[in-house]
């Protein structure tokens, strides 16, 4: 396949970027996105020229590493995948490719394709975790009865990795699809119960100061997701927050 | 945990919280408005007096009255309100992307609201302007039961094509702002069910369409008809 690529380039943080182009030639259809990139870049080095900085880590869809805005798309074109397992086959030869950076002022550009999402890491250390007796007499998770459908809906929940395509594909950069997620997860379980209401509040205050825009329940994010997380963790949230905000001590 | 919130004033949720439940109120101003103006849609010297009757009564009466002040203060909410989410939205993503599928997971709709709810503001000034002023402050006649003249003003508005066509532009408008917001201020609120929400959508969004689509029957016919001339 020969491919033309337009290529996010930017030097550091502070620094001004723009779109580069780089032709390419001799990419196979097996290839996954970023194995194409990894191609990309061995031929820029052979060219003295520096490679492309981009984020990856497990390459198997699990870690929330890989990000990229692709021909207008958080994580390409399909649905339900990250970026290293879209495959070269979604493409064909002779396209143009547009490969730009997650925007949002909450994920501030490190290098070229490489975004700082610690903001996510700092919403979760606001409540994201449960208080657990560890001094010698833990409790089995599973003495606790918890009903088969909550298990399932926590379970959904927990399989968000963290990626920030909902952040990226939102038109306010709300990282509410996200937020609902690591709060759902535990809400809907009765080891989450004690800490409920603090966490809710101080997720959602993060998120805030984070500078993360607001929901406008368009619903992109959902579709754009690669682990399908449902809308019906913000609408919890929603309530939760509601509920916890007339009903806290504070 | 110590807690750190602003509660519902101030945060992203509150915020949204607030359009949700003045857009809803307005939404049901709408209902009560479009009610009022079917009356015009009886023509003729029986139809003025009712209507003017209606006019009447709609201006003084205290409940009317009392509410009339809480639809202003849910317009003024909702505008201000969304007018500080509009711009903490645009703050959150200061560079842009050079390409962007929007249309590939989101309606137009939904994606246009603030736009939407800017051409719907400008309407209100000027449809305020056209009948609430002159109602309240400007030198109507009085029909033959000494009520103010409002149907002679309104259905003579409505005579001009220009007129007409701007309020069905509007009206066009504000049916997209509905459709979108209507059926998502619940989720908004937190209501989100198997059993409940699918209806929710569909009802909302079938009143979205279908309370414009009255106002602009009674434009068109208005226009059409011309009962001012005919009287």
């Amino acid at each position: 396949m020969d491919l033309t690529l337009k290529i996010w380039r930017q030097n550091g943080p502070q620094e001004k970027g723009e779109m580069k182009t780089y032709p390419i030639s001799g990419v196979e259809e097996d290839m996954s996105f970023l194995e194409m990139l990894d191609y990309l870049n061995d031929q820029l080095i052979n060219e003295g020229i520096e490679p492309v900085v981009f984020d990856h880590d497990c390459r198997e869809g699990i870690c929330g590493m890989c990000s990229l805005f692709i021909n207008g798309e958080a994580h390409g074109p399909g649905r339900k995948v990250t970026t290293c397992q879209l495959h070269m086959r979604e493409f064909k030869s002779g396209d143009t490719i547009y490969i730009e950076p997650f925007r949002a002022k909450a994920f501030p550009i490190i290098k070229d394709l490489m975004v700082d999402r610690s903001s996510f890491d700092r919403i979760q250390r606001a409540g994201g975790y449960i208080s657990v007796n560890t001094s010698g007499n833990t409790i089995d998770a599973n003495a606790i009865p918890v009903p088969k459908q909550n298990a399932d809906k926590a379970f959904d929940a927990a399989t968000c990795i963290g990626c920030g395509a909902c952040v990226a594909t939102c038109k306010n950069s709300s990282a509410m699809l996200f937020a609902s997620a690591k709060i759902s997860q535990f809400s809907l379980l009765p080891q989450g119960q004690p800490e409920a209401k603090e966490r809710v509040l101080n997720m959602v205050h993060q998120m805030d100061l984070e500078g993360f825009g607001n929901c406008t329940n368009t619903g992109a994010c959902e579709v754009e997701c690669p682990k399908g997380i449902s809308l019906e963790n913000i609408a919890r949230m929603n309530r939760d927050y509601l509920f916890a905000s007339l009903s806290s001590n504070k | 945990m110590a807690t750190t919130s602003k509660g519902l004033f101030g945060s992203s949720l509150a915020r949204k919280y607030w359009m949700a439940v003045s857009g809803l109120f307005l939404c049901s101003f709408l209902v009560g408005h479009l009610l009022g103006n079917l009356q015009l849609f009886v023509s003729g010297e029986e139809g003025k007096l009712a209507f003017n009757e209606y006019g009447h009564f709609m201006t003084t009466f205290p409940v009317v009255k009392i509410l009339s002040y809480v639809t202003y203060g849910a317009i003024f909410l909702h505008t201000v309100d969304g007018i500080m989410l509009a711009l903490q939205n645009r703050a959150a993503r200061p560079v842009g992307y050079v390409k962007e599928k929007q249309s590939a997971n989101a309606s137009w709709a939904s994606r246009k609201m603030a736009l939407l709810g800017t051409l719907t503001l400008f309407f209100i000034v000027v449809h305020m302007k056209s009948f609430w002023y002159e109602m309240h402050y400007g030198a109507l006649g009085l029909d033959a039961n000494g009520n103010k003249d409002l149907w002679t003003l309104t259905v003579t508005a409505f005579e001009q094509w220009w007129y007409a066509a701007f309020y069905v532009v509007a009206i066009t408008g504000l049916a997209f702002h509905l459709s979108h917001g209507a059926q998502s201020a619940f989720q908004t609120l937190g209501v989100n069910h198997p059993r409940y929400t699918p209806i929710i959508k569909k009802t909302m969004t079938a009143l979205a369409w279908l309370i414009p689509a009255g106002f602009v029957a009674v434009a068109v016919f208005l226009y059409v008809v011309q009962p001012g001339q005919n009287l």
